[in-house]
């Protein structure tokens, strides 16, 4: 399970960091675009799931949030993007982010109870990071438009909140 | 018409704040706290008991400012709240949904 997990973070990371530094070229805001929201919807997805699943109140309060969180980042994204006369453009990274938060929920479903909870919190953690990371090194500096950048790096303020607010989640279900 | 009016008007503001200034000597101040990209500006503040304090929410992120074991204020994105101050003390805050964001009022009596 842990092994995992890690392959599945490590997958991530390779995609969102090596897909363009081989092909390359920096993604464009569309496609930019395109990541941040997929990765937003694909963390309210998997909280919703907690909240349908999850007894535990802590574990249910921080999905709530990231619902919250992440709806409301979102939809600034679609009113810029709609401002900026943008389409945001399906990507690889997308599409891998998509299957492999697919295959996330599918381990996650077959799970009930405090291993639910445990699992649903360890990859939060590890989505975060991931998504983090990606920001920081490669949307953020890739970002033409100052509006899509100054978003971006909002975002990332918010969602290192995230991380620090899961792992802090993590230590407690311990 | 408004000729008429005016002077009868500001005669009764007189009225009405001269005697506001006899019941309340006091003068209790509104201090404002912005939030700004999931931060308290400024974070520290000094008040005293009777002021009230305003946070102004700038994020589109909903927000709270909430004293562990006391006050708890609802900031929902892009709105304002506030708070009287009715008793003296040093108050450490954060908001419960960002537990990162941290600020600090000293209340003097």
């Amino acid at each position: 399970m842990t092994i995992r997990l890690t392959t599945a973070a490590a997958a991530i990371a390779l995609l969102l960091g090596g897909n363009w530094a081989l092909a390359g070229d920096k993604p464009t805001d569309p496609q930019i675009a395109h990541i941040a929201y997929t990765a937003g919807v694909i963390d309210v997805e998997a909280a919703k799931q907690a909240i349908a699943t999850s007894k535990n109140k802590t574990v249910v309060e921080f999905a709530e949030s990231m619902v919250r969180d992440h709806e409301s980042v979102n939809k600034q994204a679609l009113d810029l993007v709609k401002k900026l006369n943008v389409t945001p453009e399906d990507n690889d990274t997308s599409k891998a982010l998509s299957q492999a938060a697919e295959t996330k929920r599918s381990e996650l479903a077959k799970l009930t109870g405090a291993d639910f909870d445990k699992a649903y919190v360890e990859n939060e953690v590890a989505y975060h990071k991931q998504v983090n990371g990606a920001l920081e090194t490669l949307l953020i500096p890739s970002a033409q438009n100052a509006e899509l950048k100054s978003l971006l790096e909002t975002g990332l303020k918010l969602f290192q909140g995230h991380q620090q607010h899961a792992e802090h989640v993590a230590t407690e279900l311990k | 018409m408004t000729a008429a009016v005016n002077p009868l008007r500001s005669a009764i503001l007189a009225l009405l704040l001269g005697t506001a200034a006899i019941v309340v000597p006091a003068r209790a101040e509104t201090i404002e706290v912005t939030i700004d990209r999931l931060a308290y500006a400024p974070v520290e503040i000094e008040a005293k008991v009777g002021d009230e304090i305003e946070w102004i929410n700038k994020d589109a992120l909903v927000h709270t400012a909430t004293v562990k074991g006391g006050a708890d204020v609802l900031l929902p994105a892009k709105k304002s709240a506030r708070l009287l101050l009715q008793e003296p003390g040093s108050f450490d805050y954060i908001c419960r949904y960002h537990p990162n964001m941290k600020g600090h009022i000293t209340v003097r009596p």
